[in-house]
């Protein structure tokens, strides 16, 4: 299978950090919020070059997002930022009301994601955040996969006109795509192509679904990989192109399975091909503390358990 | 600038319009509707920089308004219309499908003059406060008004806003607080205990005025001083004293009208004593 190598770990919430601030420098509409989260976004090179640009709200988040509407309104490219619990669950009315409903150009970067957050435990890890933003109409959902893509992700949804939901996190994970590499909203990568079982997955577990490819391939199983980046919307050509082709699919995402990439990749084969499914997902649970690592292992989303099942779903063939 | 004499018309008219567009539409909000008539008539009619023929969502080079109580569209389309941001026949489909109208703003449909989406309570002064933020980076000289409830002013998000704004100095903000004392569930001492809103916002270190919501002589006073207050650093509240249902007998005064709609001999009734105007019905 196609090779990757791990430039280096990084956490994708620098990438956003460097990002941001290249879409600074592009481009003067573009303004920083954050709700006393500056350090935890990454936003301090952005805050230093551009002070006048960069909007400390303090812990007061639902306000945060309707002035970053109102920003918008008169022309700005702003970029909200906090943990992901607090920047969707915490205030989905606002982001509904002011920024989806009231079409604002407006990107919610998300850091944090998941229960790789870690130590903090339950409280900070959202499972549900991918749900709630793709039920809003007219949200983009992107959920990158390393350091680079997150900041050439960043670049891009400063460049589109409209709500984009941004989510990252804050381990340091493999950085393995191009460092350039221009990000397409709505468009999947192939990473590896197979004939055995495709692989979809997004946000920190494609690594971990390259290394269940590796593990598969010494199986003499040629699994295709997929990262689905742009959970909404969804790139379902790519999708059923290679599902005709494997006839069978597993979706890993570190989120709970309602409302997740699973379900959107579900609903897509259900209407245009029926093919098996397996989910590597937080099934229906909430997260705890410990070591990302020991997290994912635990909730079933590393390597190993994507390798069991696509060896499941290929058997249901 | 309209006389007193003016802006009397231009509100018994809105007054009517409100009625007869609730009337119509079978739904909607009258009671803090026609509280807040002769605020926003001023407002539109006297004080707002903006112009109905150059109006753009962005707002650039002109005044701004947020209705941040959005259930109160019954008057915000009539002030719209009456001020000719769109013909004022189209009052007549308030509500109803296809509309540019919609029941609380949207800005979906196309209707010149709604710069956001409003009516989840308690927002839109944050989205005011942007507004205004914006306009101090592009270092443009306009004002942004807003328009609050006294009930939706026990929404926490409204106190996030006034900390934000007084943080980042937004002296070219100017809120106003429809102070009618009265919510859906009745009056506003029975139902959430709110208080003494001047205190509260100068406790939160606003320029606060008191206003009499009703007194063309007392709005106009109060736009001037808050006007006056840029330069201050600070942002404005001007919490105009009015009264719910105002106009009309059997409406004013109680919470009872916050959403209910006139039976057709109520309207009659109604209509009769707001009296015709020389603007004439929709």
């Amino acid at each position: 299978m196609k090779k990757y190598i791990d430039t280096g770990k990084k956490d994708t919430r620098s990438g956003f950090g460097v990002g941001l601030l290249e879409a600074g420098r592009a481009d003067s509409r573009v303004v920083a919020l954050t709700a006393d989260l500056k350090g935890s976004l990454k936003m301090d090179a952005f805050a230093a070059e551009f002070p006048e640009r960069f909007i400390q709200c303090g812990i007061a988040e639902a306000n945060m997002v309707g002035a970053a509407a109102g920003l918008a309104i008169t022309g700005k490219v702003p970029f909200i930022g906090s943990f992901a619990e607090f920047v969707t669950g915490r205030v989905y009315d606002q982001v509904r009301q002011e920024v989806a409903y009231g079409k604002a150009n407006v990107k919610i970067a998300s850091s944090h994601a998941g229960v790789t957050l870690g130590e903090d435990g339950a409280t900070h890890q959202t499972m549900e955040d991918l749900a709630l933003m793709r039920a809003l109409p007219d949200m983009v959902v992107i959920n990158p996969c390393d350091f680079n893509q997150t900041k050439n992700a960043t670049i891009a949804a400063a460049k589109y006109e409209g709500p984009v939901y941004l989510r990252f996190g804050r381990p340091s994970v493999p950085n393995f795509t191009p460092e350039n590499e221009e990000f397409v909203i709505g468009k999947a990568q192939i990473l590896n192509e197979g004939k055995d079982v495709t692989i979809v997955a997004c946000g920190h577990l494609v690594w971990e679904a390259l290394l269940a490819a590796e593990a598969l391939e010494a199986e003499g199983i040629c699994a295709e990989v997929i990262n689905m980046a742009t959970v909404k919307p969804l790139d379902e050509e790519a999708l059923v192109a290679s599902a005709a082709k494997t006839k069978a699919v597993v979706v890993a995402e570190e989120h709970n399975m309602a409302g997740g990439l699973g379900e959107a990749v579900a609903g897509a084969l259900a209407r245009a091909l029926p093919t098996p499914v397996e989910f590597i997902n937080g099934q229906d649970r909430f997260g705890q503390s410990g070591t990302p690592s020991a997290l994912l292992a635990a909730y079933g989303l590393d390597a190993q358990h994507i390798a069991e099942a696509a060896k499941k779903v290929i058997a249901r063939k | 600038m309209y006389s007193n004499d003016q802006l009397k018309e231009v509100s018994t008219q809105v007054r009517r319009d409100i009625l007869r567009m609730v009337g119509i539409a079978k739904s909607g909000h009258p009671g803090g509707s026609m509280s807040s008539t002769d605020i926003l008539t001023t407002l539109y009619f006297n004080e707002m920089k903006q112009d109905p023929a150059t109006w753009t969502r962005d707002g650039k080079g002109q005044d701004m308004f947020i209705l941040s109580a959005g259930h109160m569209t019954p008057v915000y389309y009539s002030v719209l219309a009456r001020a000719g941001y769109f013909p004022v026949s189209e009052l007549a489909t308030f509500r109803s499908f296809g509309a540019r109208l919609q029941g609380h703003p949207s800005i979906r449909k196309g209707l010149p003059g709604v710069f956001q989406a409003s009516g989840s309570l308690g927002q839109g002064l944050s989205a005011a406060a942007g507004l205004a933020l914006g306009k101090k980076l592009d270092k443009e000289d306009n004002f942004v008004y807003c328009l609050c409830g006294d009930g939706e002013s026990e929404e926490g998000q409204i106190w996030e806003a006034g900390m934000f704004a007084v943080f980042h100095k937004l002296d070219n903000l100017i809120a106003m607080t429809d102070w009618n004392g009265k919510q859906i569930d009745g009056p506003v001492d029975q139902v959430a205990g709110e208080g003494d809103l001047a205190a509260k916002w100068e406790a939160w270190d606003w320029n606060v005025i008191v206003a009499e919501g009703h007194d063309f002589d007392s709005i106009k006073k109060a736009f001037e001083l808050a006007k006056a207050g840029k330069g201050s650093g600070k942002p404005t509240m001007i919490l105009f004293k009015t009264e719910m249902g105002h106009g009309v007998d059997f409406m004013a005064g109680t919470h009872k009208w916050h959403g209910s709609v006139p039976k057709p001999e109520q309207l009659e009734d109604a209509l009769k004593q707001l009296g015709e105007t020389s603007l004439g019905d929709f």
